[in-house]
């Protein structure tokens, strides 16, 4: 829920980084914090457990500019990914404006990034989020591994595409970030889908971290226009 | 607005009447401080000493903290639980629900007593959920527009 502050003359605005356990969703934040500015960042917070797995979640705030003489402040919150935390994942998300689903891309994660993503409808379904309507990217991590699937194999299993009912949007919209793939299609059976961005990354370098960030961020202050 | 969660805001003037109202609640009841916290973990407000902590981590952890009560309360058969206290040696906080939508937090120490900070804070918990109330009712009458044609603005910023 975006707080737009005229007094301080500030826009606030929510992303929550999804996704199973140990995929890499702390790793992106931990890795923004360590690359932006003391100036244009908050404190990183951490509620986690002893061996370093999210307990609840990690947060951090950062400032990407000035909109209109508005300061846009996202708070960036990861939530924890281990299956049995999810009244805790489920508090995070209310009040979401943006979503990264952090995807562990080592084949053998590809039933637990299922898990997760299922997981993540439920939930917003519970709050009344529509999901599909909302600034929601994929992130496709750990690309470095060599047990990494490949990404066809990935968008298949975990961003195959959701029905675009409104007649108006039956265009085909590119994908911004990959020359020659769309975003809103038809397919050969007549029927119009629309992907969410996705990005590939290797958060321990931070390759495509801020990839991530900067779409969702836009996305997030494109749906205030 | 078929998105997520819908957005909220307020003016100068709907921060002057918090703040005003906030301002009487600490002479009131003597305490240090407080914080006007929305319920995603956004601060809204500061009022009185200024806090030697990081006012935004202290928002997120707070909204956390209200939001992990109140499924606690579920488990036990509550709605939710309205206020909560932190007892500390020399600091303690008492935080309650305005209207659904903020959380007022008072940090107090010992010039004053927990039974003066909880006897004043109902009029004032009154007072600031008509204020919050009138400014969500606002918000979702407005509706979404406020970036609107700032889109060259937007992608300016992520080049």
């Amino acid at each position: 829920m975006s707080m737009i502050n005229y007094a301080s003359r500030e826009i606030n605005c929510k992303i929550v980084y999804y996704g199973s356990g140990l995929g890499g969703k702390t790793t992106n934040l931990e890795h923004v914090y360590g690359k932006v500015s003391p100036d244009t960042r908050g404190k990183l917070i951490s509620l986690a457990t002893e061996t370093e797995r999210t307990l609840f979640f990690d947060f951090l705030p950062v400032d990407l500019g000035t909109i209109r003489g508005f300061k846009t402040r996202f708070h960036l919150y990861t939530v924890p990914g281990q299956v049995y935390y999810n009244a805790s994942r489920k508090l995070i998300l209310k009040g979401v404006d943006g979503i990264v689903f952090v995807a562990d891309s080592q084949i053998e994660r590809m039933e637990a990034n299922q898990e997760a993503m299922q997981n993540l409808y439920d939930n917003m379904a519970e709050y009344g989020y529509d999901l599909t309507k909302m600034p929601f990217v994929i992130q496709y991590n750990k690309r470095d591994l060599p047990n990494a699937a490949p990404v066809r194999e990935l968008q298949t299993a975990l961003n195959p595409g959701w029905e675009v009912v409104d007649a108006a949007k039956h265009r085909v919209t590119p994908d911004p970030w990959h020359a020659g793939e769309n975003l809103v299609e038809k397919l050969s059976s007549g029927e119009w889908i629309e992907r969410a961005p996705y990005f590939e990354a290797v958060a321990v370098s931070g390759e495509g971290v801020f990839d991530t960030l900067k779409a969702v961020s836009k996305l997030v202050l494109k749906s205030l226009a | 607005m078929p998105v997520g969660a819908a957005s909220w805001s307020f003016t100068e003037d709907d921060f002057g009447a918090i703040t005003h109202s906030l301002q009487r609640f600490l002479h009131e009841c003597n305490a240090r401080c407080c914080l006007l916290v929305d319920r995603t973990g956004q601060l809204v407000a500061t009022v009185g000493e200024q806090p030697k902590f990081d006012p935004t981590a202290f928002a997120t952890l707070t909204a956390a903290d209200f939001s992990a009560n109140d499924q606690l309360a579920r488990l036990i058969g509550e709605t939710d639980f309205n206020s909560l206290f932190h007892q500390g040696e020399k600091e303690s906080m008492y935080l309650a629900d305005v209207a659904r939508r903020v959380i007022l937090v008072v940090i107090f120490d010992n010039r004053t007593t927990l039974g003066l900070v909880r006897l004043k804070m109902k009029h004032t918990v009154d007072e600031l959920s008509k204020l919050i109330e009138q400014v969500f009712q606002r918000g979702a009458a407005s509706g979404p527009g406020f970036l609107a044609g700032a889109d060259d603005e937007i992608d300016k910023l992520f080049q």
